[in-house]
Formats: C-alpha cells, sequence, structure tokens
C-alpha cells in the first residue's frame, strides 16, 4: 500500500461523518443515538460528525423496521451518498423487523434494500454499542471491507 | 529572491496558501475543541481538520444532474485561490510581498469573492435548500459589509492611502476605537458563526449552500473557509495593532492577536442561538451602521 491510501486509509477511520436516517423507529434509538453525541459519550472524540445532508456522509445509520413509506426514501439516499460508503443498522428493527416482523406495513429486513455491513442489536441499543458499531464500521470503511466498496471492485 | 519570485512565495508559501492552511485547520481545531469543551466534552484531536479533508478527497465525487461539471468543481478552487491571494496581500510579519498603492481595495474585492462563490453554489446546485441558503447569504452580506467595509474605508481616509501598510503605519487614534468596534462586529457574520449562521443554518436548511458539494469540492470548500478566516483574523492584526519593532514580537503578537480573536469569536458562537435574517439585518444595519458612521466621524474630524 502506498503512502497516499496509506493515509487516505487512515483517515477515513479517523473521520467518520455519519448521516441518521429512522425508516419509522419509535424514536427510541433515536435518542440513543442522540446521546452518543452528548458530553457523557462525545463520538466527535472519533471524529464522529452528524451531517444534514447524505452527501456529506461516509455512514447511513439507520432505525426502524423500513416501512412501506420509507422504502424508497432509503434506497435514494443511499445512492446519494458519494463512495467510500458504509451502513450501520441500530436496534433490532432493521436487522429482524423486531416486534413488527411480519407486518404488511414494513418491508424488514434492511439488507433486502441495501447492504448492512455493521448489526448494532438492542431495543434500543446502548449509546456505547452504538458508538462501538460505528467505529466498527469506520475500521471496515479504512479496510475497504464495507459491502459496497466490495461491490464497487467486484463490478470494476 | 526578487521580482515574480517574491509574488509565488507570498502566494504559496507564507502568508498564502501552505500557511493559510496549516494556520486554517490549527484554527478550526481550536474553535472545535474549544465549542467542545464549553459543551462539557472532550472534543477533536488535534489532526482531526486534516484527516476530514483527506478523507474527503478521497471520496467519490457526485455532480447532481443539470449541474455543470465546471461550475461545480471550479467554484470552490476559485474561492480558496481568491482567500490565498488575499492572504498574500496582507501584510503580516514575514510577508515578502511589498505593499503596493491600492492593494486595500483589490483587498477588499477578493474578501468578496468567496461570499460570491458562496452563493453562486447554493444557487447552480438546483437545490432548493441551497437556494434558500443563497438568498439568506447574499442578505446577509449587506449587513455585514456595512461595518466592515466602513472599518476599512474610514481607516483608510485617516491613513490617507489606499496602501496596506500605510494603514499598518497610521498613529493610533480615535477613527482606531469605532473601526475596531465595526471590524469586531462583523467578524461573526463573515465566518457564519453563531448567532449569524443564518446562511448554513445546519438542520433547519439542512446544510446551506454546500448541500450538493461532496468529496473535493466541498473539501475545498471546507479549506477556503479555513482560509479566509486566517485572512479575516490577519487582516484585524494589520490593522489594529501597530508596528512593532522586533519581526519576533510582531509573530508573537500575531498569534495572540488572532488566537484571542477567535476564542472570542467561537465562544460567542457557544453561548448564543441563532437569529432570524430580519433581527441580523437590524442588527447590522442600526449597531454596525452606528459604529461605521462613528468610524467615518472620527475619520474626517480628527
Amino acid at each position: 500500500m502506498n503512502v497516499i491510501a496509506r493515509l487516505s486509509a487512515i483517515s477515513r477511520r479517523k473521520s467518520p461523518w455519519v448521516y441518521c436516517l429512522n425508516t419509522g423507529s419509535c424514536n427510541g434509538c433515536d435518542i440513543e443515538i442522540a446521546s452518543c453525541f452528548s458530553p457523557r459519550y462525545d463520538a466527535e472524540q472519533l471524529g464522529v460528525l452528524r451531517q444534514g445532508s447524505p452527501k456529506h456522509a461516509d455512514m447511513l445509520v439507520v432505525t426502524g423496521p423500513l416501512t412501506k413509506r420509507a422504502r424508497q426514501a432509503t434506497i435514494d439516499i443511499f445512492a446519494q451518498m458519494p463512495g467510500a460508503k458504509a451502513v450501520v443498522a441500530i436496534g433490532s428493527c432493521p436487522a429482524t423487523g423486531n416486534v413488527f416482523a411480519g407486518s404488511p406495513t414494513v418491508d424488514a429486513p434492511l439488507s433486502s434494500v441495501i447492504p448492512v455491513d455493521v448489526y448494532v442489536p438492542g431495543c434500543p441499543p446502548r449509546p456505547q454499542a452504538i458508538i462501538q458499531g460505528i467505529a466498527q464500521a469506520a475500521h471496515l470503511l479504512a479496510e475497504g471491507r464495507t459491502k459496497d466498496q466490495g461491490k464497487r471492485q467486484g463490478s470494476q | 529572491m526578487s521580482g515574480i519570485w517574491r509574488y509565488f512565495v507570498a502566494f504559496l508559501v507564507w502568508p498564502g496558501l501552505i500557511g493559510g492552511v496549516l494556520l486554517g485547520w490549527l484554527y478550526m481545531w481550536i474553535a472545535r475543541k474549544l465549542t467542545a469543551r464549553l459543551q462539557g466534552r472532550r472534543g477533536p484531536p488535534f489532526y482531526q481538520p486534516f484527516f476530514d479533508f483527506v478523507k474527503l478527497l478521497g471520496k467519490q465525487t457526485l455532480v447532481p444532474d443539470g449541474v455543470s461539471r465546471i461550475t461545480f468543481h471550479a467554484l470552490p478552487l476559485v474561492s480558496l485561490v481568491a482567500t490565498g491571494i488575499a492572504l498574500a496581500l496582507i501584510p503580516v510579519p514575514g510577508n515578502p510581498l511589498q505593499s503596493f498603492a491600492g492593494d486595500v481595495i483589490l483587498l477588499l474585492y477578493l474578501f468578496e469573492v468567496p461570499v460570491i462563490c458562496d452563493v453562486l453554489a447554493g444557487y447552480v446546485s438546483r437545490s432548493l435548500y441551497g437556494q434558500v441558503s443563497s438568498a439568506r447569504e447574499a442578505l446577509l452580506s449587506l449587513g455585514h459589509n456595512l461595518p466592515f467595509l466602513a472599518a476599512v474605508v474610514a481607516l483608510s481616509m485617516h491613513a490617507g492611502s489606499f496602501r496596506m501598510s500605510a494603514l499598518h503605519a497610521a498613529p493610533w487614534g480615535p477613527v482606531h476605537v469605532a473601526a475596531f468596534l465595526a471590524f469586531l462586529v462583523s467578524i461573526p457574520a463573515r465566518l457564519k458563526s453563531n448567532p449569524f449562521s443564518i446562511p448554513n443554518a445546519e438542520q433547519e436548511i439542512v446544510a446551506g449552500t454546500h448541500i450538493e458539494f461532496n468529496a473535493a469540492p466541498l473539501a475545498f470548500f471546507e479549506l477556503s473557509h479555513a482560509v479566509e478566516m486566517v485572512a479575516l483574523l490577519g487582516l484585524f492584526f494589520v490593522l489594529f495593532v501597530p508596528p512593532l519593532a522586533s519581526q519576533w514580537l510582531s509573530v508573537l503578537v500575531y498569534a495572540a492577536v488572532s488566537i484571542i480573536l477567535l476564542l472570542l469569536v467561537t465562544f460567542v458562537a457557544v453561548i448564543t442561538a441563532r437569529i432570524k435574517a430580519n433581527q441580523a439585518l437590524w442588527f447590522y444595519w442600526v449597531w454596525g451602521g452606528a459604529a461605521a458612521a462613528a468610524a467615518f466621524a472620527a475619520a474626517v474630524i480628527w
């Protein structure tokens, strides 16, 4: 690995900007995400910043069981993010549908729509676990091992 | 070292792009760290702005449909180069460039280029939020330019010259006090920090004029903003700190003045909430206007 690629990899690990997307979550996970940026947990120490625009983000942080109304928006927002990008699914809902599994109004799991790299289980998960999930996804980004990066390399 | 080389060194090395970028990253870190500390957080590590920049450079660039590829890539670069030239014109300690007649006017124009690039960036992005943000930025520039231009022009009247070195060397007078106040109130709006973060109102209008910008163009916009910060603080030093006897002393005072001002602006940004565009204009046209009038009066009378 040459110097530039190495520097780029380190910087991807050190500055994961996240875009938070609620796909019909009960707001429980969103409250836990918000507390990740509070004085107690302060994810900015790891370079994590919340971004208002998906075009500025490296990571899509998804909560909720993916309702049918949110399905197309999720696909569009993921497509709007420039690569290299990762997806972190927060809570049990995007992973399995949780208590909404089998409902006619949800399309869970999230992985049926976009490639998910890290699952953070819990209902809701603790802020420490969310930060760990984001850090893990940042490591995957640095190593070029996110599913989206793999797909791009495969298609070339 | 002579002739054209001086211009190259001033533009590229010090106080231009390389020096400006390094200082800009330092200032960005100080601002973010102080914000975090005042909010009771630990804050980002020292190298954070550098890694943010490198990461953005390494990303894929997405140009929105119907947006000119050239404009999309050129706007941030024009903004960065203009602020780099502005920085090269400011006689901060160690600047190899000689001041020339009329450089104040050129500097004032160059200070407007990042604002114009931002406004254009919002409009060409074809994003509704970007356009709202552009309109706000254009409106705000009508506000903060009043005290800013008045401060510089009143000092030029006082010095009797449009030459930066003459402004720097002018003896202290009452005009400096009024111009100081006018310049000081214009800084937060120029840097788009709270309570004047009206154009880039994060969350409220998504992400400001740079909403559709990503990867390298976004990185250069961020860099240009950092260099603009250095240029503005450098201009403050030149206008309001008289020339000092020793070169090293003036380097120290330059660093101290810039950092104190930066801490002050960040402190104000942390303790205030965003105000409305009409409130900001009212503030600048009344209080900024009063300071501007006082500066002109002082320049004419004394």
